[in-house]
This record gives C-alpha cells, structure tokens and sequence, in this order.
C-alpha cells in the first residue's frame, strides 16, 4: 500500500510534467492542424536555458540569498526565451508552407526538430549538463512514505500554470479570439481576429509550458541532455493523442494517464519495458474510442 | 532590385535580431556569473554574412541582376531539355541502367558504400510509398519493418545457419505478418491518429528488440552473420559448384541494385493496377472510394502489408551487407528519415523517391568534412526544401488536391 501510493505521488508528479508539454501539442494542432514535431526541442531548450540561468544566479551568488527569487526569475526568464523561439521558428519554418500539403508542413517541423537538437549540442556540448545546488533537498516524511520539496514545488506549479492557462483560454477575451481562430479561421478573422498573431501567440503559450516543464525535468533528474527532448515530445504527443487531440482538458488528462501508466508500469511489471506501457495504453484506448478520451470535436474546448 | 530589397529588408533585419536574442543567452552567460558577447558576436557574424549573401543572390536572381549569366544558361537548359524529350524513355532507362551496372567500375570502396547505402534506401522509400504516398496513410513506424526484416536473416541465419536467399522471401513474409498483424487494429484510424498509433508501435517494436536479451542480445546487437553466398561453377577437377561468399562491397552493390530494380518493377507494376488506382480513390477521398464500391479497410491493410515487405526485404539486406544488427538502427529518426525521403523526392513519384533517397543520403555524407556542423545543416536544408519545393523534387503526375489536408 505504501509503495502504491509512493508510485502515485511519482505519478502525478511525472503526468502533470507530461500534461505541461502535452498542452503545446494540441494546441498548436488546434489551430494550425500541424503536429510539431519541434516541440520536444523547445521543451529541451528550456531545460538547457533554465540550467544556464540557474548556473548564472550561483555563480553570482544569489542562489543562497534568494533561493526563490531566482528561480522564479529563471523560470520566467526560460519561458520567455521559449516563447520567443518558437515564435520566430513558426514564422520561418511553418507560416509559408500554411497553405501547402500538412506532409510538407509536417516535414518542415522534422527537420527544424532535428536543426534545434544540433544547435543545442553544438552550443552547449554532447554531455549531460547538471543542475547546480541542492535545491530542494528533503522532503516530508509520513510513515514511509516521502513527498519531496521539490516534487511538491513541481506539482504545485504545474498545478498553477495549468490553472492560468484554463483561466486564460476560457476566461478572457484573448482566450475567446484563440477558440474562434481554431474553429474557423476566415469568420474569426472577419471579425477582426488576427489569425497570424494568435497563432503566434499559441505557439509562444505552448512552447512556454514546455519550457517550465524541461526545467522542472532537469531539477527533477538532475541534468539535461541535448537530445533529451525526444522521447518525452513523443510520449507527450502520445498524451494529446490519447485525451483528444485539439483539446486543453483532453491534454491534461491524457498526460496524467500516461504518467501513471508509466510509473506503475516501472513499479509492478517492468522497469525496463516503461516506455512500452505508454504506447500500449494509447493503442488500446483509440482501438476502442478512434479519437481519443474527451473527443477531438468538441467545439468549445479547442483551441 | 532595389524594391525587391525593400519588401524584405525589415523581416530579415527582424529575423538576424531574433537570432542575436537566441545565441547570446545559449554562448554569453556563464556559470561562474560572467557575461561575455565576444563569442556570440562572431557566430552571429557568420551566420549574417552567410544568410545576406543567399538573400542578395536570391533578390539578384529575381529581379534579373544575373540574367547576363542565367540567360544562356537558360537557354541551354531548355535546348538539352527539347533534345532529351526527343529521346525515348527506354532509351533513357537503358542508359540509367548501364551507368549503374558500370558504376563499381569506375569508383572507389567508399563511392561503392553510399551507392549501396542509397539503393537501400530506395527500396525503404518506395515500399513506404505505397503507405504514404499511395494510399495516404501516414506511417510514422515504418522502420521496424525493415527491423524484423534484418533480425528475421539474423536470427535464422546465426541459429540455423539458413543461406539469405532462402531467409529473404522468409523475412518478406514475417515482414508483411507483422505488417497485418500491426495493421489490423490501427487501420481503422485516420490521419494523425494513425500516424501515432504507428509512430508507438514503431517504438514498441524497437524496445522490444531492446530489452528481449535472450532472443537478440539485446542493446549489443548481434554479430557474425554471414553475408549472401552463391554457388559459382566450376571446372577445374571436371564439373563443380563452389560456395563464394559475396564479402566484397561490388558483389554486394550488385545484389542492392538487383533488390532496388525488383523494387521499382512491383512497386511501378502495383502504382498502374487496379489495386494502385484503388489505393489512390482511397487517398484522394475515402468515403467516395468506399460509395463506389472500394473495400477500403482490405485495400488499406494491403497497402500497409505490400510496404511492409518491401522493408523486409531491405532489412534482410541491410543485415547481410553490416554483417552486424542492433536496434539502434531502427530508431523514429530512420522512419523519419525514410518519410522526408518520399515527401522530398516527391509522393507518389518513383523517380523522385530514387532522387529523394539518393540526394538524404548523399548530402550528409558531402558535409562529413564539417563533420559536427552536417546534422544541422541537414535539419536546415530539409526545411529549405520544403519552403521552396513543397510538393518535392519531380511531384506525381497523377496527384489531387484533396486527400488529407481537407479533412482535418
């Protein structure tokens, strides 16, 4: 009982970090209908950049003054910097091909992935990169069970940009104008809705919740790697799939469920067929449901 | 010129800045609290120079700044292209086919390597091509045909000793099972779902070849197998056949060549049948396909099957030439690899699956002297290609607008 719900902390843990990085999937596919295959990179960028800040505030010396200042300062500043990246990558490597066949836009994200997973290597070099510090050291004990500081620090932050995100898509004006630009893009721009600067704006959203989970990755194991973003991107497309791709709270649950399933599946049956469990489950749930948990239709949830 | 300059000066000027705001926080900060531009300054620089002068080129080229030069050359590209046409296409294939059976002749050890390397993937391309391009069905796990292919001959070859050319026809139907055996649930999907169902099983497959120690050995591969071998005559004690192993990269090239123009032959032979037209109905609009009296789940499983073995095939050769298998070949980036190869060269098209093949395989190998710079540059011209060629190379003939990109 006690390893179970151990395993479900890690779980939870693991599953909101895929939800983060799923929730770019769909909705970059909500809009544009584009799998983008360089999310994986923006979340491995994200690691890195978070890593080079972090690295920088320790150097300085902050990091034992203002532990947490800095790292709200690092997540920022990473999210940003993300934000920016893949608003520039969708100007010059799928806003022309927009009106093209999906396989050339699809293709354009291929090798854009493979171009930012070199030019990390190339800037940052072919071995792991560690986080710096104890951070978050200890945890709470209950009985035998522990939760640590920084699994509560990632679950509570997930929980929080998942929260500001739901807020923004369902409550503000500018989350309106994104639902009316996936459902149709010529009567939102009949309206005066900018479609160009929405889908910037998706792209940025997505890429910025990639961004705090590849850092929340790297202080959870510790380093990064430049190739790090593969199997998580795969696994997190996997989750989109999974709850509906297009739809926020679809993303969600899927990558908690695959999170799960990953976890329990290392637990009980095999640590070393994990990677297999994910994509058993996803096989057998659209066997039976064809699009996904929560539907791919379902109007006023996607963006 | 100088108009055209004016349209794109301010988003290119925007774009360098973007760069500059990119590399300065991957180079310029440190660890041990410093700041430094110097480094991404220099970068930056060449990265500037070298884009300004694709941009100047390219505005030149526009605006007709170089027509002093491109004029003749024009001209005779269109005169060699009128006499071309005057020539008939067997003669063309005649030719296509002298220089490569010729080929190991005239070049090196390593020339002969690529070439091998490029025939098998051409086999990969156009058996991905039934999938993708002729029946419009996204296949994103592809390669782990061509795995079962390869550990198919690996397996029967180390444990029993069985020669390749009886394991080639056994690896193309283990290749084409698995093919049903994957196809069967997944076909009832469309579009992106299937493109990730396949991408997971695709990952299944890999990991199992992975983990599965005491079949495959696991991560370390398995080593020792023997390469193809066939019986020559001959005379001298009176009459007999003597085993020789085809060890020799040229013999080997030979038996590439042999599989790729089996290859084009079915798969060319498959593109112009009824199954080939039936399969392109099914790509251009199912529901239609299905009302005019198309079984579209058979004709789909067929098509996931045909491509399926073909990967076989390639695999089992593959195996043979390394002599060595592990499951580090068949991983997403050689699926991908083989997909940019059928949307590059063009879909559908099979001389532009052979120049899709031939240019992804040839361009790495051309930058291996920038050896840590090819992968990036790889990354970059893919996506260079499809902003200015999106519909590949030598596009299909017969090629709709709709299919896919309408339904989503």
């Amino acid at each position: 009982m006690e390893f179970f719900i151990q395993q479900l902390i890690n779980g939870i843990t693991l599953g909101g970090l895929y939800a983060l990085i799923a929730l770019g999937y769909t909705m970059v596919y909500g809009v544009i209908q584009l799998i983008n295959f360089a999310h994986g990179e923006f979340f491995a960028t994200g690691g890195y950049v978070g890593v080079i800040l972090l690295s920088f505030f320790t150097g300085l010396g902050y990091m034992d003054t203002h532990p947490i200042l800095c790292l709200a300062a690092s997540f920022a500043l990473t999210m940003g910097y993300c934000a920016f990246l893949a608003v520039g990558v969708e100007k010059i490597a799928y806003k022309p091909l927009r009106r093209q066949s999906r396989l050339a836009a699809l293709l354009s994200a291929l090798g854009m992935s493979i171009f930012l997973s070199n030019g990390l290597m190339l800037t940052q070099g072919v071995y792991d990169k560690a986080y710096p510090g104890e951070l978050f050291q200890g945890g709470v004990n209950l009985g035998n069970i522990t939760i640590g500081y920084l699994q509560m620090m990632i679950v509570g932050m997930t929980i929080f940009l998942l929260f500001g995100l739901n807020i923004l898509v369902f409550k503000t004006k500018i989350g309106m104008a994104m639902r009316a630009t996936a459902q149709d893009k010529v009567m939102s721009s009949l309206v005066s809705i900018s479609s160009n600067r929405i889908i910037s704006l998706t792209f940025a959203i997505g890429a910025g919740l990639a961004a705090a989970a590849g850092i929340m990755v790297g202080l959870y194991y510790g380093s990064v790697r430049y190739d790090m973003g593969f199997l998580p991107g795969i696994k997190a497309f996997a989750a989109a799939v999974l709850g509906g791709i297009g739809n926020i709270t679809g993303a969600m649950l899927g990558g908690l469920i695959i999170g799960m399933v990953e976890i329990f599946g290392a637990g009980y049956i095999s640590g070393q067929y994990k990677d297999v469990f994910a994509f058993i489950i996803l096989i057998s749930v659209l066997y039976f449901k064809p699009t996904g948990i929560m539907g791919e239709n379902i109007d006023d949830t996607r963006v | 010129m100088i108009h055209e300059f004016k349209k794109v000066w301010k988003p290119y000027t925007i774009g360098l800045l973007w760069l500059m705001g990119l590399l300065w926080p991957l180079l310029g900060i440190h660890p041990d609290g410093t700041l430094s531009f110097d480094r991404t300054f220099t970068v930056w620089l060449y990265i500037a120079v070298g884009t300004s002068i694709c941009l100047l080129l390219y505005l030149m080229n526009k605006s007709g700044s170089l027509d002093t030069i491109g004029r003749p050359l024009a001209g005779m590209r269109d005169s060699v292209s009128l006499a071309s046409g005057k020539v008939p296409t067997w003669a063309w294939i005649i030719l296509l086919l002298a220089v490569a059976f010729l080929y190991p002749f005239f070049t090196g050890r390593y020339a002969q390597d690529v070439a091998t390397n490029v025939l098998i993937y051409v086999c990969l391309g156009l058996g991905l091509n039934v999938v993708v391009g002729l029946a419009g069905m996204l296949d994103l796990g592809y390669i782990a045909f061509y795995g079962v292919g390869a550990y198919t001959y690996a397996l029967l070859n180390i444990h029993f000793g069985i020669s390749f050319w009886i394991c080639l026809p056994i690896a193309a139907t283990l290749a084409l099972t698995a093919g049903c055996l994957i196809g069967y649930p997944t076909l009832r999907m469309r579009g992106d779902y299937l493109a990730i169902v396949t991408l997971g099983f695709g990952e299944i497959v890999r990991i199992l070849l992975n983990n599965w120690m005491s079949l495959t050995n696991g991560p370390n591969g398995i080593l020792g197998i023997n390469p193809p071998s066939i019986y020559i005559p001959s005379f001298e004690n009176g009459f007999s056949l003597e085993l020789l192993e085809l060890k020799k990269l040229q013999y080997l090239y030979y038996v590439a060549l042999g599989l790729a123009i089996f290859t084009i032959i079915a798969v060319r032979h498959l593109n112009y049948s009824r199954i080939g037209r039936a399969w392109e109905s099914i790509r251009e609009d199912e529901t239609a396909a299905e009302l005019m009296g198309v079984n579209t789940f058979k004709l789909k499983l067929l098509a996931y099957a045909m491509g399926a073995l073909f990967a076989g095939l390639a695999g089992a050769f593959f195996c043979a030439r390394m002599r060595f298998v592990s499951p580090e070949s068949f991983t997403f980036l050689e699926s991908a690899m083989v997909l940019s190869m059928v949307v590059l060269g063009g879909m559908a098209s099979i001389p532009g699956i052979i120049l899709g093949a031939a240019a992804l395989i040839v361009l790495p190998e051309v930058f291996r002297e920038f050896e840590t710079y090819r992968m990036l540059v790889f990354g970059m011209s893919m996506v260079v290609m499809m902003l200015f060629r999106p519909a590949g190379l030598i596009p299909a003939k017969r090629m709709g607008s709709r299919g896919e990109e309408r339904e989503g």
